[in-house]
Parts: C-alpha cells; sequence; structure tokens
C-alpha cells in the first residue's frame, strides 16, 4: 500500500495507462526513428547534398525525426485522451476528491512531454550510431530548443482539446493541425530544402520556428532570437487559449 | 447536529427553472432519500450539494462547509457516487483503489471496502471489462474510501441485480450505524422504503412532500385495501358510501375497495350487519408506491 502524494500517484497511474497502449506507444516513441531508418537505408540520402550545403538528406532528417516525435505525442496521442477523460466524467468524478482534476492534466501533459523528449532522444542515438549524423555541437542551445519546442507542441495539443466539446472533434480538429504541422516540421520537404519565400512563412508557424532552431544548434550556432521568439509567442498564446476556452465537463 | 442543511435553492438551465425553492435539513447519522420522477431535479439538488454546481440562489451547507466556495473544506468530508461517470478503461479495479486511496489524508481500509463489496476476486480486471453491477459496486467503494462523514449515492442500485442490492442496501444501513450521513437519490420505492429515515419527494422542482416512509404512506388517500371474492352478495352503491372509500372495483373475480384504517373498520361492520360472508378477505397497507404516485400525481 503506497503513501506517497497524490500527484505522484496519478502520474504513476497514468504512465502505467500509457504503457498499455501498444498503438501510441509505437507511433510516439518508435515510428520518428522508424522514420529515420527507413530514409537513412537509401543509400542516395547519405550522400552530401549541394542542395543542402553540402549535408546529406539524412543530418537534415533527424531533426525532422525530433519534431515527427513532438507532433506525434503533442498532437496525435494526448488530445484523444484528454477529451475521453472530459467526455467519460473521469474528471468530473475527480473534482469531487481533494485532488484537483487538474492534477490529471498536468500528468498527462508530463508523460507527453517525457516521451516526446525520450522519443528524440532515440532518434538522436540511432542516428549518431547507425548513420554517423553528428551530436547537435551546441548541447545547451539545443536542449532550449528543444524544450521550448515540447512545450509549444503541448500547449498545442492542449489547445485542440480545449476548443473540442467531444472526442470526435478534438480527433477532427486534431487532424487538421496534424498535416500543416507535419509539412511546417518538414516531415515531406525539410525546412532548409524549401523555396525561400515559403521557408520565410514557414518560420512564422512553431514547428517550422523549431525546425530553424534545431537546425541552427545542431551546427553548432545559437538558435535564432527570432524562432525562439516565435516559438515562445505561440506557447503563451496556446495556453492562453486552452485555459480560455477548457471546459471541465 | 445538522450533516447537510439546503435553505430555498435555486437552479436554472437556459431561464428554466429545474429546482425551485427547494428547503430540507439532514442529520447526522440520516439516511436521507431524494424521489421524485424523470427531470424532477434530484440530480441538480445533490449536485448542489457535491459543490458540482453553483445555484442561482439560496444555501448549501454540508458539515457547516458551503459546496460552492470551501470545495477542500467539503471533499475531505463528502464521498460521492455519480449517476453517471466513468474510469480510465484500462485501469484495474485495484488501482482505481490505490488511486483515490491517494487523495484522502486517511483513507478507509482498501480491502475491507472491495471485499465488503465484492470486489476482491476482481481486483485485477480492468474497468471496460466490468459488468454494469462490478462498476457500480466500484464506485460505491470509492465514494466510501476517504472515510467521509457524509454519503451522496446518486441512482445507487441501478445495474445490480437483486441480491448485489440487497448486500448494498445492508452495507449502506452500517454506514448510518457508524454515523455516517447518506443523501441517497432513487426512483426505486422498495429501496427508499427499506433504507431512508425520511424521504422528500421532488416534483418539478419543488418538494410536494417530506416525512418517514410511513408517513408518507398514511398521508395517501388510500392507505388500506381491503380485497375479497366478487361473489359476496354486498352492493357496490353500498361499499362506495363506506366513509373514507377513495374507489371499488371488480377484476380478475376480485373485488377491490381503497380506502382508509376508517373505511375497514365501516366495512366490518357492514359485513356484520348484513350476515355476509367475503370470501379470501384479505386487508392490506398501501406502499411507498402507491404513496408516490399519489404526491408526483404521475399516474394522473
Amino acid at each position: 500500500m503506497s503513501t506517497s502524494s497524490p500527484a505522484v500517484t496519478v502520474l504513476r497511474t497514468e504512465a502505467r495507462l500509457f504503457g498499455r497502449e501498444p498503438a501510441a506507444l509505437f507511433w510516439v516513441m518508435l515510428s520518428p526513428t522508424v522514420l529515420l531508418v527507413i530514409l537513412g537505408l537509401i543509400p542516395s540520402f547519405r550522400e552530401a547534398s549541394d542542395d543542402l550545403g553540402g549535408r546529406r538528406v539524412i543530418d537534415v532528417y533527424v531533426p525532422v525525426s525530433v519534431l515527427f516525435a513532438l507532433i506525434m505525442a503533442g498532437l496525435q496521442a494526448m488530445p484523444p485522451v484528454l477529451s475521453a477523460y472530459r467526455e467519460r466524467g473521469i474528471l468530473r468524478r475527480m473534482s469531487t476528491t481533494p485532488v484537483r482534476p487538474g492534477t490529471l492534466l498536468t500528468a498527462q501533459l508530463t508523460l507527453h512531454g517525457t516521451s516526446a523528449l525520450l522519443s528524440s532522444l532515440l532518434v538522436i542515438t540511432v542516428g549518431r550510431l547507425g548513420f554517423g549524423v553528428a551530436l547537435p555541437v551546441n548541447l545547451v542551445g539545443y536542449a532550449l530548443a528543444l524544450l521550448l519546442a515540447v512545450a509549444c507542441t503541448l500547449s498545442l495539443g492542449a489547445a485542440v482539446c480545449a476548443v473540442s466539446r467531444t472526442q470526435k472533434i478534438a480527433a477532427a480538429v486534431g487532424g487538421a493541425v496534424f498535416f500543416p504541422s507535419m509539412f511546417t516540421a518538414g516531415v515531406w520537404v525539410p525546412v532548409q530544402s524549401m523555396p525561400d519565400t515559403l521557408q520565410r512563412i514557414v518560420e512564422f508557424s512553431p514547428f517550422g520556428a523549431a525546425s530553424e532552431a534545431l537546425d541552427a544548434t545542431a551546427s553548432g550556432g545559437w538558435p535564432g532570437w527570432f524562432s525562439l521568439g516565435v516559438m515562445a509567442l505561440w506557447t503563451v498564446a496556446l495556453i492562453g487559449a486552452s485555459v480560455r476556452w477548457f471546459r471541465w465537463e | 447536529m445538522t450533516a447537510i442543511e439546503v435553505r430555498g435553492l435555486h437552479k436554472s438551465y437556459d431561464g428554466r427553472k429545474v429546482v425551485d425553492g427547494v428547503s430540507f435539513e439532514v442529520g447526522e447519522g440520516e439516511i436521507f432519500g431524494i424521489l421524485g420522477p424523470n427531470g424532477a431535479g434530484k440530480t441538480t439538488t445533490v449536485e448542489c450539494v457535491e459543490g458540482l454546481r453553483i445555484p442561482d440562489g439560496g444555501s448549501v451547507r454540508v458539515c457547516g462547509y458551503d459546496p460552492a466556495t470551501q470545495r477542500d473544506e467539503l471533499t475531505r468530508v463528502l464521498g460521492v457516487q455519480l449517476q453517471e461517470s466513468e474510469l480510465q478503461a484500462k485501469l484495474t479495479v485495484r488501482e482505481a483503489l490505490d488511486l483515490y486511496a491517494s487523495f484522502y489524508e486517511r483513507p478507509a481500509d482498501r480491502k475491507e471496502i472491495a471485499e465488503r463489496l465484492g470486489l476482491t476476486p476482481h481486483l485485477r480486471a480492468r474497468f471496460a471489462q466490468l459488468s454494469g453491477g462490478q462498476k457500480q459496486r466500484l464506485f460505491i467503494a470509492l465514494a466510501l474510501l476517504g472515510s467521509p462523514r457524509v454519503v451522496v449515492l446518486d441512482e445507487l442500485t441501478t445495474g445490480l441485480d437483486p441480491r448485489a442490492r440487497r448486500e448494498v442496501w445492508s452495507l449502506v444501513e452500517s454506514l448510518r450505524d457508524a454515523g455516517v450521513t447518506v443523501l441517497l437519490v432513487t426512483h426505486f420505492m422498495e429501496e427508499a422504503q427499506r433504507l431512508c429515515d425520511r424521504i422528500a419527494v421532488l416534483d418539478r422542482g419543488r418538494i410536494s412532500a417530506l416525512d418517514t416512509p410511513g408517513g408518507l404512506i398514511g398521508r395517501t388517500s388510500a392507505a388500506k385495501e381491503i380485497s375479497f371474492d366478487a361473489g359476496a352478495p354486498l352492493d357496490p352503491e353500498a361499499l362506495r358510501a363506506l366513509p373514507g372509500a377513495v374507489s371499488v372495483a371488480t377484476a380478475d373475480g376480485r373485488t377491490v375497495v381503497a380506502g382508509t384504517e376508517e373505511t375497514v373498520a365501516a366495512f366490518v361492520s357492514l359485513l356484520a350487519r348484513e350476515g355476509v360472508m367475503a370470501g379470501q378477505l384479505r386487508v392490506t397497507d398501501a406502499t411507498l408506491d402507491d404513496a408516490y404516485l399519489d404526491l408526483t400525481g404521475t399516474d394522473r
């Protein structure tokens, strides 16, 4: 019989439940690495390309796969869980106990944030060991950019849940946000290979900015104030929207 | 001491009055029932007690706390079983009990509660695999985990089979014996009659009667029912003229006279006077069912 604090018990319980969802586990924890490995198996992607300023496609796809992991955790996996908890009265039941239902939401955010980071770590490790992709040179800058990107993704997922009354609507809204997110993260065409004008536009999106910041730090620089600012603004705005529109029941 | 005090409670949804001036008091250790047809405002009333809804008017106190503003104090003394709620589909019974026990400073003994509610064989089962009755028993267990002073049970035995229902009833009675106050929402007459010390009958957002089960039954215009074989040579007009008689009807070879204590007495003297035998004579008390129909006018 445990005597740990409610927040810890809630987090541990939610982590266990997360472990019972094999599909979510695959998409969040493994699919980004699978994507990287598949691309890495194509020989021409392992050769330096002039279009990418002498870098290889696989080098560019490490940060892309990292962002893919964030999108999977924050936008695909989390919103349906949160809206189901609301729709099925789980939050309501909890609000009649001394523990606030916000504890459950916090646990979910922590859980999906952590799994996104772990999945990113796996991508970076496999990129390094499997395909010789250099580790980020500016580790502090990279960590800063990554953490801000995670915060931005989770707040986007929370906002999706806040504006959706039901689980079905959350899935639809999540899907509508999913494709632009994948595009701006550079999953189909890396941001660095996009035409200039398009690149300028994409940089204003959360994942376009994240892509810029990760790319800058991977090659040793600091993330630009512009991309950090864009992510921070999105995060603040999306948190504001979530708080404003979220309904407990 | 008063455990629950509701004064002049009002609540409207979109301008439609759902609770319209409801007042009642529940003493410590009392089992208080709220009866009424669907849409009478029963659930809204208890949701105001649980702090899930903020009243438009009137006041609510639970152990002296205002549910609308003193959530922290309220949740420590109140256990709640909601009419419709679920848990995480893949959460096991044991995990649910552990989780909810962690919410309270001094939780009750989980093993004992699980045992009393027949959940011990299902501790490893996931919520989604449980039958309706098992889910219901789990929710009752969760309501009791915090060793509450007041328990609100909304549609307590819905989905339970007769045996499980009786077991839950004796559990509720043992709660009262332990000094716990119970607010019970039901539309099962048998349940209300068996468990409740007092009952408030809610009809269209107002309390139409508040009394002990016996008191409610006594109030009905037809508290007694006399029935006998229809062959008895008695003039229906004479029966109808009996004092207190409400109705006289013959069906399936039996004549039924509904009325009061006075009707019974007068009927017996009528038999004696006429020297008539009434075969298979039976006098029965009205049930809470009859009283309820009378009070809520749902049969009209």
